[in-house]
């Protein structure tokens, strides 16, 4: 296992102009992530916890100090090659899915792959399983409001997982599911990172999401307030039924 | 080329309303082509029409001559040039004398043109031959409308009272001996058509003329002595001033619809990127530079003009075809406005108009889906995934 940091934050502000004054939502923070890691950021609301993971996702910039993503820095990115990087190497998850609405399943999947200009053969088998993977194959042909919360979820992971990105970065991901979909999903999630190595960025409150982290790194007022290493989490991709692999 | 699917696929997505859009925009499209198909037609008809009955390759006109006045017939005459008598073969003219008279139909009185033309002339496609009659009467030629408005049939006959040369009145008996159908009224409409002999020796004006139509094919015979040569364009100048209005408010009538098409296209777009916050937002997240969605998005835009093009000629092309081939009926008070007009106008549809019509749609349908897509390039793609406005 590669044990490279990938994502390193120095001196991290960010500031929100609001009226003529300032808002500091993060302050000071510092932080190392490393590949394959399981970690989240935790802490009540309005302590930073997404102002943080769209740093990470190059969706917004830091005010102060820096954050080195993959060997880039965030400030000195493009707009192309922030789009270069997000459509590469990075997955994203959103609390309210955000599934493109006219697109069937399948086109849902296959949309970072074409962004991608993956060849259609490659991209077909891509798409399939990412799909097994999440157990949605039977869906493909579904559009996104056909769907249940928690299989709409599921394909945004199939989504964001399709094209093998080194980094997923998950918002609040169980905030609108139930216990049972909620447990499904973060299971998924283990068990890809435990097969793939892929590294997984969480910010979440909830309990359950929290009871799967191996890293939990708490903010609070935009300050990081603690980081401890979970040596067994409370759960664990145990449970899972099926041991389902991704090809490459 | 990926913008190209995403943006179909999203178009057939919106479903009814993109074909709304579309059926809209279609129908200015038909209609725009079939406004101008049909005054091109008429265009072209109506040149025709006036070189075969009234202009020739041009007509020389007494340097007196004025059809606008008609004070001035009274001395606008002059000996026909030498160059210009005699059935040329090579060169055809026909030499027409024109005077004023007034006719009395059936005891009414109408003031009417006597012109006298040459029966064996070739150059014009006035049933002169006609004319040639060996009757104690004035043989005489109407057209269709002048027949009507004198109440006159063939084989009529009426009394003629006209002013010769030198000022004195005479007059005589005119015999009908056929009636003309034309598209061009100024030839039927007051017109009296006359054996040019017989009108120069009424009016005591032997070997006169007032003005000279040369034939289709000829050309200029230079200047002539008294004459002053009238070429094509400045006798069609009338017809060509009432074209452009025709066209003027043709064009007016393209902008309208044109924008009506439009605004509802403007309208979804703006719409779209208003209601779609959330999935320009994803599309950034998953990669998409916003460069790339402004291009997604005008494309979609863009895409209602290819998609009214092919349901335009859907319906449109067995729609102006059938009119091609058959004609549009034209009502007849459209005659009354004294224009070169044919009962059926066919519609010509030139290869130039369609492309232009397309060409200048697809390029107001892409600025009209540009100009709100751009906004995108303001939009926060933090606040839009959330669905937030910026
Ligand atoms: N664009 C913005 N402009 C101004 N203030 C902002 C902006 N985005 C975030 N903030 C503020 O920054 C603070 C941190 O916000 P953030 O969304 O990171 O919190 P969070 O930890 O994700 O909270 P939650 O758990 O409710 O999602 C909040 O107080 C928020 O009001
Ligand atoms: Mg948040």
């Amino acid at each position: 296992m590669d044990d490279s940091a990938i994502i390193e934050i120095r001196g991290l502000c960010k500031r929100f102009p609001i009226g003529n004054k300032q808002f500091t939502a993060l302050s000071e923070v510092n932080l190392t992530i490393e590949k394959g890691e399981f970690c989240g950021l935790i802490g009540p609301s309005g302590s930073g916890k997404t102002t943080l993971l769209n740093i990470i996702g190059s969706l917004d910039v830091p005010t102060e100090g820096s954050a080195i993503v993959l060997g880039q820095s965030i400030l000195q990115l493009t707009h192309f090659q922030a789009s270069q990087l997000r459509n590469k190497s990075l997955g994203f998850i959103f609390q309210t899915y955000n599934l493109l609405p006219v697109y069937t399943v399948y086109e849902n999947v296959e949309f970072p792959l074409l962004l991608l200009k993956t060849p259609a053969a490659k991209r077909r088998k891509m798409v399939l399983a990412a799909l097994e993977a999440v157990d949605l194959a039977d869906k493909a042909k579904s559009k996104p409001a056909q769907l249940s919360g928690g299989e709409s979820q599921r394909v945004a992971i199939a989504r964001a997982m399709v094209k093998d990105p080194a980094i997923v970065l998950a918002d609040e991901p169980t905030a609108n599911l139930d216990a049972k979909n909620s447990h499904r999903i973060l299971q998924t999630m283990v068990k890809l990172n435990r097969d793939l190595n892929t590294t997984f960025i969480f910010a979440s409150h909830d309990e359950k999401v929290i009871g799967y982290l191996r890293r939990q790194i708490s903010l609070d007022d935009g300050k990081v307030v603690s980081d401890l290493k979970i040596d067994t989490p409370l759960h664990s991709a145990a449970l899972a039924a099926k041991d389902t692999r991704m090809s490459k | 080329m990926i913008t190209l699917r995403l943006a179909y696929r999203n178009l057939m997505g919106a479903g009814l309303r993109t074909w709304l859009n579309t059926i809209v925009l279609s129908m200015a499209y038909v209609i725009i082509i079939w406004q101008k198909g049909l005054l091109d037609g008429w265009n072209y008809q109506a040149r025709h029409d006036m070189t075969n009955w009234e202009i020739g390759g041009g007509q020389y006109w007494q340097e007196d001559y004025d059809p606008y006045d008609l004070f001035t017939l009274e001395k606008s005459h002059a000996q026909i040039p030498e160059a210009l008598t005699g059935m040329n073969p090579q060169r055809p003219v026909a030499p027409i004398l024109i005077g004023q008279a007034t006719i009395y139909p059936q005891g009414r009185m109408q003031s009417c043109i006597l012109r006298g033309i040459d029966p064996e002339q070739t150059v014009l496609h006035l049933p002169s031959a006609a004319l040639q009659q060996d009757i104690a009467e004035i043989p005489v030629v109407l057209g269709t409308r002048m027949a009507e408005s004198t109440n006159l049939n063939v084989g009529d006959t009426a009394t003629i009272r006209w002013r010769d040369a030198n000022g004195t009145f005479d007059a005589a008996d005119a015999r009908v001996v056929r009636i003309m159908k034309t598209n061009v009224p100024t030839v039927d409409q007051g017109q009296i058509w006359v054996p040019l002999a017989r009108l120069q020796q009424m009016m005591q004006l032997p070997g006169e003329a007032t003005i000279i139509v040369v034939g289709q094919d000829t050309n200029e015979t230079g200047p002539q002595e008294g004459f002053v040569f009238r070429d094509r364009k400045y006798l069609t100048k009338d017809f060509e001033d009432m074209m452009q209005v025709e066209k003027l408010s043709g064009y007016i009538m393209y902008v309208i619809l044109l924008s009506l098409a439009l605004l509802a296209i403007f309208d979804t777009q703006i719409l779209a990127i208003f209601r779609r916050r959330k999935e320009i937002g994803t599309l950034i997240a998953l990669g998409m530079t916003r460069g790339a969605v402004i291009r997604l998005f005008t494309m979609e835009g863009a895409m209602h003009g290819i998609l009214a093009a092919f349901v335009a000629a859907i319906y449109g092309i067995p729609l102006l075809t059938m009119q091609a081939r058959w004609g549009i009926p034209m009502p007849d008070i459209t005659d009354n406005y004294g224009l070169a007009i044919s009962d059926r106008i066919f519609p010509i549809y030139s290869a130039g108009l369609i492309t232009g019509t397309t060409c200048v749609i697809m390029v107001v349908v892409t600025i009209v889906s540009f100009i709100p897509a751009r906004t995108i390039s303001h939009l926060n793609p933090t606040d839009a995934i959330k669905g937030k406005l910026s």
